[in-house]
């Protein structure tokens, strides 16, 4: 997966998470909190996605990477580099 | 005023909020129960496959975002449709009200099978490794849920918590919502039922092992207290709570007011974990009546429990006898042949439908009897027809539950 299909993953789980929101301007580089209504069980939600769709693991001291879309392709990529998106 | 409580204070019903398979107010809804119209449809759920069921429609949208719908529950949503629609109906300054001294009191058969069966399902998937349980299944499946998705919903700081009474939990929310403003420990309750049943299949596949799962090729037939080809209940969702003041806090306010509770009684069967006990439930409704100070005969409308089951009828049936004789004067009957059986919405619901007769005098029917069952040939029974009844004052609920849990409820014109 390339880094631009990384990020399309995360937006499609962010359209589950927070469906009443608008993703169309979000700012890669600014922490989604500040973009988004995003609490802590939502973050819970992106990880188990990504370990229910792809069984990528993120152990909880890297929850830290999520914060922005651009540190969370960027902590993504090489683990997720070998595999196809579905 | 319950008797041997003369220092207490009045309580009230203010405002009313309710979703039934047929009809998402109390207008609708009693327009329903008047035109004989069902709200059983056909319904499918996993495992046990073609089935029919009380299906409710309200816009889940109306008070909360599709991420909230997302988080919660069904029980939650129902609770906070109500909650909100009570208070809206209550005429009550909301944004000025003090929300630390609002309480909620949500009665529900079951809380929590809806989320761990879907949890398990999901889990399958993953060869049951539970890394991925979802961590959504605490907050979702603490009893309390239904209660605290309106506090959050709401804003209410006050207590809230859930009355886990099986089918008797209706009566049980009203009831411990009249018992905490006599305390003083909120100064409005928001309290009944709900239930959201049908999510589960367990209910279905329980009571069909127990041979007692409603079918009929015509869904709208399949709920049919009181007849002799009747077969089991038709689980249904639904819920209604009410609003409830001091009578002295309500007139202050100029609220509209849809009847007192003049009495109410919860009592125990201690025989067995699902047979009804015909003689406790007379106890209840003996106990109820005194409470309230008032003969069997000054009852004009009895809404029964009845579920469609030929032990529950019958046995209901005796107890009424037992306590009301053989009167005509009182009416009888019974709105789960409508919608089925809302289980812990059941009791609040179920009375809500009657509160009109108040001022329309008209008892609405039990539907769907085609041939009545002898040992339910109650001389007061409404029979597919509503009936017009020369005045109504009183009003007195049944809702029992199994372990044997009986409770009433008696509401007074005022």
């Amino acid at each position: 997966m390339t880094p631009a299909e990384i990020k399309e993953v995360i937006l499609d789980i962010l359209e589950g998470i927070a469906p009443d929101e608008d993703l169309g301007a979000l700012k890669d580089d600014v922490p989604l909190r500040e973009q988004l209504e995003l609490d802590s069980m939502d973050f819970l939600d992106i990880v188990m996605e990504l370990r229910k769709r792809y069984r990528v693991q993120i152990p909880e001291d890297d929850y830290i990477e999520l914060a922005t879309m651009q540190s969370t392709v960027k902590y993504l990529t090489p683990m997720m580099k070998d595999l196809q998106k579905t | 005023m319950i008797a041997g409580a003369s220092e207490r204070e009045t309580i009230v019903i203010t405002g009313i909020g309710l979703a039934a398979p047929n009809g998402n107010n109390l207008t609708e809804f009693r327009e329903s129960l008047l035109a004989g119209r069902s709200g059983v449809t056909a319904y499918d759920i996993r495992y046990v496959g073609p089935t029919v069921a009380g299906v409710c429609s309200f816009d889940e949208l109306r008070y909360q975002k599709r991420k909230d719908l997302r988080r919660g529950t069904r029980a939650g949503s129902v609770s906070i449709y109500c909650a909100s629609e009570a208070i809206a109906d209550s005429g009550i300054d909301w944004a000025n009200q003090n929300k630390s001294m609002v309480g909620i009191y949500v009665g529900v058969t079951e809380h929590g099978n809806v989320e761990t069966e879907n949890e398990i399902y999901e889990l399958k998937g993953f060869d049951y490794d539970t890394k991925f349980w979802s961590h959504h299944h605490n907050p979702r499946t603490v009893a309390n849920n239904p209660a605290g998705e309106i506090s959050l919903n709401l804003g209410i700081t006050g207590p809230h918590y859930t009355i886990g009474a099986a089918c008797a939990a209706g009566n049980a929310g009203i009831i411990q919502g009249a018992q905490m403003l006599q305390l003083g420990e909120c100064d409005v309750a928001i309290a009944g039922g709900v239930s959201e049943s049908i999510h589960t299949f367990g209910i279905f596949a329980s009571f069909k092992s127990q041979g007692a799962l409603a079918n009929h090729s015509d869904p709208a037939k399949a709920s049919r207290p009181f007849d002799v080809d009747r077969n089991g209940i038709v689980v249904a969702e639904g819920g209604c709570l009410y609003v409830l003041e001091r009578f002295s806090d309500a007139k202050k306010r100029g609220a509209k007011i849809y009847g007192e509770i003049a009495g109410y009684a919860i009592n125990s069967d201690a025989t067995d974990f699902v047979l009804p006990n015909a003689e406790r439930q007379a106890e209840c409704m003996q106990l109820a009546l005194r409470r309230a100070r008032i003969a069997p005969e000054q009852v004009d409308i009895v809404s029964t429990h009845a579920t469609g089951t030929a032990s529950g009828d019958t046995q209901e049936c005796a107890a009424l006898r037992s306590v009301f004789g053989n009167t005509e004067k009182t009416l009888f009957n019974n709105a789960k042949s409508f919608i089925g059986h809302t289980m812990g919405a059941a009791g609040a619901l179920e009375l809500g439908g009657n509160l009109p007769a108040f001022n329309d005098r008209v008892c609405h029917a039990t539907i769907n009897v085609d041939q009545l069952d002898p040992e339910c040939a109650l001389p007061g029974l409404v029979v597919n027809q509503p009936r017009e009844a020369k005045r109504v004052d009183y009003i007195l609920n049944n809702s029992f539950g199994m372990l044997g849990i009986n409770s009433v409820v008696i509401i007074k014109r005022i």
